[in-house]
């Protein structure tokens, strides 16, 4: 399926090749990095391109391409997904995926590639059964294996690739058994000029950091499962128990997951925790503008808005600004042309205040769009949604008792307002 | 989560400071002079006999390789490390191997031996990694070898490496395809395996190596379709694709019927159906006609299959895995009835949310989608709002979608929206939303207008990219209804002097030129401004110059005819050698010369000939013809080794090739898994290593095996109800038909045999069970005895034992001497099988004997407990004759390493503590070895719920069988009992769950003192439900047979006048009443089935415990629907 799989840097340096079937060469790439020219844009490239003898499928994470090879016909999302996989595994092991870390741990990386895939197709993707057949690198180890001349090959063989459970690496042990819960809900919205909704929805993840020794089978249960209304799961929860009784019952992978992912229901209203009045206008004469921003809150439980931030994409012409915050700070980008405020905790009595003006290439005419303003924002302790709680958390198959933690959290997803 | 994101602080640390010499190490090598230099380093590195220093070597080997730098001169040197002890020299030498050895075969070979050892290993993981790296050597002189070593590893004991001989066969294919012939013998074998971890590696090899043998999945295609769900997501991807082609090959379209009625009823047709899709529909329709023709000579009934597919695939649209989600919508799209296909929008709406790349190809299908079915996505239509944030290309494909989406209704919000986006600073987008628009007013008769004067007024935009696609539009539109637009024209006329944009100018002029009567006074002007800067504009411009020019002196030759002269003589002399022929071409024409030949006659005919307007229609259009979710489908081309989606056929292939012909001892194990799962585990096989990897079926079939069952079950039990018959009910179908036909066969005869003989032997036990009612009746009427009975019955949790005494001599007093026998023989036979698994034997060896023990096995049996309570408990470690018990697996074969358990609810009052339910538990070791100690530890429970461990085995010899019981206390709830099950050496978790059903035991009552405790558990306690009882379940025996199976109850007598005399015909709605108290709490649990008309029948539940009834009424729903 997958013959050959290329890392590509922001720059188009092709720093790391790795082969499947029979070898390829990385000219291939080079019908890659003419799309890339013309794109532009790196987000712009075609994820999927074709080129006389071969298909290439590619992703762009973390300023990197993964450009991966196909010879024949195969679904694109499965490679796009396993691509991601990929960036995802590389992100756990090394804490982050970019080309010096990449370059860095070019071993590691390989032997991963080795083992998350057999002749094209994908073999161990789960990262407890990789991390069981390679250890992720850490300081200790690291200077143990240079005194010792140890390896990070995991000396066991990986025997979660053969358990029914394969997410969960066997024997397990901790000495404080916890188990934490973090429900995000992030509200994706546009607001046009006046205010108004035109479009939101919420969409949560419940992530999960569990540590437990054994073999643990947790249950989960909600108050008010009914909100929910689209809902995806990682592959070790039951389907048929949040079917037929609507609680999440599962044996939980070892660390950090996310246990699942959902949808709001649309039919609930989605409350919107803070109103933006803007005033953006560009002159007619005399290249400049003004811009004025206030943000306040609106609906937020209570609660207070914290690391409100707001993000302006300014047209293209627009050469600087100057503006004046009467809370937190701002920055201007110059390549970018991207306004972007950090506010901070939003205070209700004071309500923060972005004004100033905008300066425009003399010559150039008015701009034709006002820019979006995107917030960004998160709120302690709330889910937005209004009534999706954890109501309990069991545990069967363990006798100890496991420290147990729910967090709600509710940020802004793409949230943004037209001007 | 402070402390995860204190470890992902570590990593991130420890990547940056940690593995210095190793990270530095294959960047620095590049600064070194002289390659060979380092290699000559290098290779004295590998020589040395210190590991680090060879790992240090083949780390830097590694480095090179990584990027790509010719490493291949040191093969010698590091392929006699192939046998090196440590792991990662090993690994990173196979790495090597692997690269390089196609270039250097000879040496390769070296390396051969090494690897036909490690495929002899006992570790099964050895062996799989030996086989993967000598079936990765593509090296042909070996192709032997790996074939011999394929066939060897595809039979092997352990799932993992037959895994991996799956992986291995289409490398082999690609070394040598003439090996076809014996890998696909090898796909075969490997296509039948049972377990998860093969399926979706052998179905790859099928689709890289024989995707045209169809014929290979019949067999296979039910258990593929059960396994599906326990199947790593990439399998599943791949199986879910292949079963979508198969699917069309071997079953009907399920909407031949929805297309007749869309016809007719036309409501979603007036979109497309308004203008364009006029002619096309035609077609259509005739095929359409031919269809409905077909469907109503027979009305189209979906294949069960079929549904096992679409529904045991159902639940993997809310997997995390896109291509899963991808995989399961398109199999929806291509294979489901149209009212069901709905279902996948949601996932993908959903799927917009991930990276951008997934958004990309999700987009592209959605577009193809909406185009045949966009009632689907119409509600999810703000979903595919545009942000300024998105890439272009996204941006693009939602505007295709919301262009697709746009009707009547919502016309007016999507115009709105893009409204805002033509605003946008991403030009090529707002190009794009101009030609939405432009497809909007095309197909949306009624904003027409609108969508036009909303183009008009972006003639006036700033920007010229923005005027140029509009005027491309509007013309396009304009063609529609030229005469209503003049004064537009005109205005676009006016815009030639700063239009600069090559396609708008031709598009403006094409336009005057076209209808030109309808602005008479600007059109020469413009011809004459033209001419002017004729040698300055770009060739489309041009050409339309001339065409104008042609066009205008058709008309207008008065005023136009010098500046038409004038023009064709600079284009005589262009640069460019079209336009040079179309002004020499156009000359000829329509200036009149002598030589002229007659077509000039025709001149006005070809210039001024009325053109239809274009269609605009989506490029996405027809794309459906490529499987969705494909590279093909995404790339509008077919891609190297696509496989054509088939055309669904005119009728259906023989569905009876898919039914398998399965050894009785495979059909009985399989089946008892998968009952054990369907109770204990809902969702997938495995909650503790039970079950192991080798087996596992989809949960979610057993409705389908029920509905199945019902059929089969009933239709070989009705006349003769064997005592297989409870369990047939619940067999899967891919053994049914097989084993419905066995049997038959085993059965036929004897059935017919004693056909007579048991009738009469039924009428016998009618007797005797009337005999018997009849008696308690008048106990109950007379005696206080019978009190203490029923009293005795209700409070079992008092003293059980002292109660069986005084029972045991009242029965001994009473001594009903027509129930005992029935009694005996029952656990007569139990006891002689208790060794050997009951299950595994079919009622075929005496028919006679088990039909009527399952006649009454649980009816009778249970009516008859509360007097021969005694019995059971004298002997706790008998059981009912469990041919009518299901019995469930605790632990399989393979994951017990050999031990494999199974248990089963015996129905018999647990002696010890009567608050507990029996379970009795046959313990089977099939290893080689001997099993000691086999006892119970660490029993985790639910508060109240208690235990009663069953005695420690201690010798379970090879191959030998023991039983045991084991008491649990429920607490009348369905939660599970974890615990450890431990031999001399291991400990493996299990699990067991009670079915609600076996939460309860039988009591005795008559009609009236059911009548009366049902009068006071109304309301709340009350609950009802209407079925229509399955076809082959309305008989009394069915019924009764079917309640009793579900829930562990006892027949209260009806109607004893009835029952004294057995000739008078039984009423037409019978009513059949069931009662029972739960374990623990001995509440009352009273069933009700008042059967009507034609099937309907009523069934009431009154429990105290809602909890219970609710659970209890949906299982004896689906005993009795199905």
């Amino acid at each position: 399926m997958i013959n050959s799989l290329f890392l590509i840097s922001h720059s188009g340096d092709i720093f790391l090749e790795k082969h499947w079937k029979s070898v390829i060469s990385r000219s291939v790439c080079d019908y890659f990095l003419e799309a890339k020219e013309k794109a532009g844009d790196p987000e712009n490239v075609a994820p999927v391109l074709q080129t006389p003898h071969h298909y290439l499928i590619s992703i762009y994470r973390g300023k990197l391409f993964f450009l991966s090879v196909t010879q024949t016909e195969v679904p694109p999302l499965f490679v796009i997904e396993f691509l991601h996989r990929v960036a995802d595994t590389f992100q756990d092991y090394f804490g982050d995926c970019s080309e010096v870390v990449i370059k860095e741990n070019t071993v590691t990386v390989y032997e991963l590639l080795e083992e998350m895939l057999d002749n094209g197709f994908p073999l161990a993707t789960e990262s407890n059964v990789l991390k069981e057949m390679i250890r992720p690198p850490t300081i200790l180890r690291s200077v143990v294996n240079t005194l010792t001349g140890g390896s990070n090959v995991g000396g066991t063989l990986p025997t979660g690739q053969l358990s029914n459970v394969p997410w969960r690496r066997a024997g397990v042990k901790y000495t404080n058994n916890e188990a934490y819960f973090d429900v995000i809900e992030e509200i994706d919205a546009i607001l046009d000029k006046s205010g108004t909704t035109v479009f939101a929805e919420i969409q949560g993840v419940v992530e999960a950091c569990v540590k437990l020794t054994g073999m643990p089978d947790l249950t989960l249960s909600f108050m008010n499962p009914r909100l929910l209304d689209d809902v995806s799961f990682h592959p070790c929860v039951r389907f048929k128990r949040w079917e037929s009784e609507r609680v999440l019952s599962f044996i939980p992978p070892d660390g950090n997951f996310r246990l699942m992912s959902y949808h709001v229901s649309s039919q609930n209203l989605v409350a919107i925790p803070v109103y933006v009045k803007q005033n953006i206008s560009f002159l007619e004469t005399g290249s400049c503008g003004r811009l004025d921003i206030t943000i306040g809150p609106k609906q937020t439980m209570g609660k207070s808005v914290e690391n409100l931030t707001v993000t302006i994409p300014m047209p293209k012409s627009v050469l600087s600004v100057n503006l004046t915050a009467t809370q937190g700070t701002y920055t201007f980008d110059l390549t970018t042309k991207v306004v972007l405020w950090d506010v901070g905790k939003l205070n209700p009595q004071k309500l923060p205040n972005l004004r100033g003006s905008i300066s425009i290439q003399t010559g150039s005419p008015k701009p034709e769009e006002n820019p979006s303003i995107n917030i960004g924002l998160q709120i302690q302790q709330l889910a937005i949604s209004a009534g999706l709680k954890v109501s309990r958390l069991d545990m069967y198959g363990e006798k100890y008792k496991p420290f147990k933690g729910v967090k709600y959290v509710t940020k802004a997803g793409k949230f943004q307002v037209r001007t | 989560m402070s402390s995860s994101s204190a470890f992902n602080e570590e990593k991130g640390g420890s990547s940056s400071v940690g593995e210095p010499e190793y990270g530095h190490d294959p960047a620095s090598g590049g600064i070194f002079s002289s390659d060979y230099k380092r290699h000559d380093d290098l290779k004295e590195m590998l020589d040395s006999n210190k590991d680090s220093l060879k790992l240090e070597a083949m780390k830097r080997i590694v480095a090179m390789i990584a990027r790509g730098k010719n490493a291949s001169d040191l093969f010698p040197a590091v392929v006699k490390n192939v046998a090196c002890k440590n792991i990662e020299v090993k690994k990173l030498v196979y790495v090597y191997l692997v690269r390089y050895a196609e270039e250097q075969q000879d040496l390769a070979l070296l390396s051969i031996s090494t690897f036909q050892r490690g495929l002899k290993d006992p570790n099964q993981l050895i062996r799989a990694s030996a086989l993967r790296v000598l079936s990765s050597i593509r090296v042909t002189i070996i192709v032997p070898i790996m074939m011999l070593a394929i066939k060897e590893a595809a039979s092997d004991m352990s799932p993992y490496v037959r895994k991996t001989a799956a992986h291995a066969i289409p490398k082999l294919y690609s070394l040598d395809p003439e090996q076809k012939d014996q890998l696909i013998e090898v796909i075969e074998k490997l296509l039948a395996d049972k377990t998860t971890l093969v399926a979706g590696s052998v179905v790859m090899a099928f689709e890289e190596v024989c995707p045209e043998r169809i014929d290979l999945i019949h067999k296979n295609y039910r258990k593929l379709c059960n396994l599906l769900i326990d199947v790593e997501e990439w399998g599943q991807v791949v199986i879910i694709n292949m079963l979508t082609r198969y699917a069309r090959t071997q079953f009907l379209n399920p909407n031949i019927n929805e297309s007749l009625l869309e016809e007719g009823g036309g409501a979603d047709k007036t979109f497309y159906g308004s203008d364009e899709d006029e002619d096309e529909d035609e077609e259509e329709k005739e095929k359409k006609a031919e269809a409905a023709a077909m469907a109503k000579r027979k009305p189209y009934v979906m294949d069960p299959d079929h549904r096992l597919l679409l529904r045991n695939t159902k639940p993997l649209l809310q997997s995390r895995n896109a291509a899963v989600v991808m995989a399961v919508a398109q199999l929806y799209f291509h294979l489901a009835p149209k009212a069901e296909v709905g279902v996948i929008a949601k996932a993908l709406v959903r799927l917009l949310r991930s990276h951008s790349e997934v958004q990309y190809v999700v987009l592209q299908n959605v577009a193809t989608m909406t185009i045949k079915r966009r009632g689907m996505f119409e509600p999810y239509l703000k979903s595919f709002y545009i942000r300024s944030t998105d890439p272009t290309q996204i941006k693009i494909l939602k505007l295709e979608v919301l262009t697709n989406l746009a009707n009547e209704t919502n016309i007016s919000t999507i115009l709105r929206e893009f409204q805002t986006y033509i605003k946008s600073m991403d030009k090529d987008f707002v190009a794009a939303t101009i030609q939405a628009i432009g497809r909007c007013a095309t197909n949306i008769g009624e904003v027409r207008d609108t969508c036009l004067n909303g183009l008009v007024q972006l003639l006036s935009n700033r920007d010229e990219l923005v005027v140029a696609e509009s005027v491309v539009v509007i013309k396009k539109l304009l063609q529609m209804q030229p005469e209503k637009h003049s004064d537009i024209i005109k205005h676009m006329a006016k815009l030639t002097d700063n239009i600069q944009v090559p396609m708008a100018r031709a598009s403006i002029l094409w336009l005057i030129g076209e209808y030109c009567e309808h602005v008479p006074k600007i059109a020469p002007d413009v011809l004459r401004k033209m001419a002017k800067s004729f040698t300055n504009e770009e060739d489309i411009v041009k050409l339309q110059i001339l065409n104008l020019a042609a066009k205008l002196y058709l008309t207008n030759s008065k005023q136009t005819k010098l500046l038409t002269q004038y023009v064709l003589n600079l284009a005589k002399y262009d640069q460019n050698y079209d336009i040079r022929d179309r002004a020499r071409f156009i000359r000829q024409l329509i200036v009149p010369t002598e030589k002229s030949g007659a077509l000039s006659k025709y001149a006005k005919k070809l210039f001024l000939a009325l053109k239809p307007a274009p269609v605009l229609e989506s490029p996405f259009k027809d794309r459906d013809h490529f499987q969705l979710g494909s590279l093909s489908h995404l790339l509008n081309a077919k891609a190297g080794g696509y496989q054509e989606l088939p055309d669904w056929p005119e009728s259906a292939p023989d569905p009876s090739v898919r039914n398998v012909e399965v050894p009785e001892w495979t059909k009985c194990s399989s089946r008892e898994k998968r009952k054990e799962k369907k109770v204990e585990k809902p969702f997938y096989s495995d909650s503790e290593g039970e079950s192991g990897p080798t087996e596992s079926a989809d949960s979610e079939s057993d409705s389908a095996s029920g509905s199945e069952s019902g059929s089969e079950g009933s239709g070989s039990a009705s006349e003769s109800e064997e005592s297989g018959g409870v369990s047939v009910s619940e067999e899967e179908e891919e053994e049914e038909e097989e084993e419905k036909k066995t049997k038959k066969r085993e059965l036929k005869k004897a059935v017919q045999e004693s056909e007579s003989e048991q009738s009469s032997e039924e009428e016998d036990r009618k007797h005797e069970r009337k005999m018997k009612q009849q008696k308690s009746d008048s106990e109950s009427e007379s005696d206080e005895e019978e009190e203490s009975e029923s009293e005795s019955s209700q409070s079992e949790s008092d003293d059980s034992e002292s109660e069986a005494e005084v029972r045991k001599k009242k029965k001994a007093a009473e001594s009903k001497p027509p129930s005992k026998p029935a009694k005996r023989e029952t656990t007569k036979e139990k006891k002689e099988m208790s060794l050997l698994d009951l299950d595994d034997f079919e009622p075929a060896p005496s028919p006679q004997v088990t039909p009527v023990n399952n006649l009454f096995s649980n009816s009778l049996v249970t009516d008859l407990e509360g007097l021969s309570l005694s019995e059971a408990v004298l002997l706790p470690a008998t059981i009912t004759p469990s041919s009518a018990l299901k019995s469930y697996e605790l632990l399989h074969r393979i994951t017990g390493e050999g031990l494999s358990v199974e248990y089963c609810f015996s129905r018999q009052p647990f002696s010890p503590d009567a608050n507990m339910v029996a379970v009795q538990m046959q313990f089977t070791n099939s290893s080689a070895s001997d099993t000691k100690s086999l006892h119970m530890e660490d029993v985790k429970l639910q508060s109240g719920m208690r235990v009663k461990e069953f005695p420690e085995i201690e010798l379970l010899p090879a191959g030998e069988t023991a039983t045991a019981v084991m008491g649990i206390d429920f607490c009348d709830s369905t939660q599970a009992a974890n615990f450890q099950l431990c031999t001399h050496t291991r400990k493996f978790f299990v699990s067991i769950q009670p079915p609600v059903g076996e939460l309860m035991r039988p009591v005795f009552l008559t009609e009236n003192e059911f009548k009366k405790e049902q009068g006071q558990l109304m309301g709340m306690n009350e609950i009802t439900e209407k079925l229509t009882l399955d076809a082959k379940c309305r008989n009394e025996h069915a019924i009764v047979q079917r309640v009793t199976t579900a829930a562990n109850l006892s027949r209260v007598p009806c109607g004893s006048d009835k029952e004294c005399s057995p000739p008078v015909p039984p009423p037409e709605h019978p009513v059949h009443r069931f009662a029972g108290r739960t374990v623990t709490s001995g509440s009352l649990v009273l069933v009700t089935v008042a059967t009507r008309e034609e099937g309907a029948a009523q069934l009431t539940i009154n429990c105290e415990k809602m909890v219970i009834g609710t659970m209890l009424v949906k299982d004896i729903l689906l005993a009795l629907t199905q």
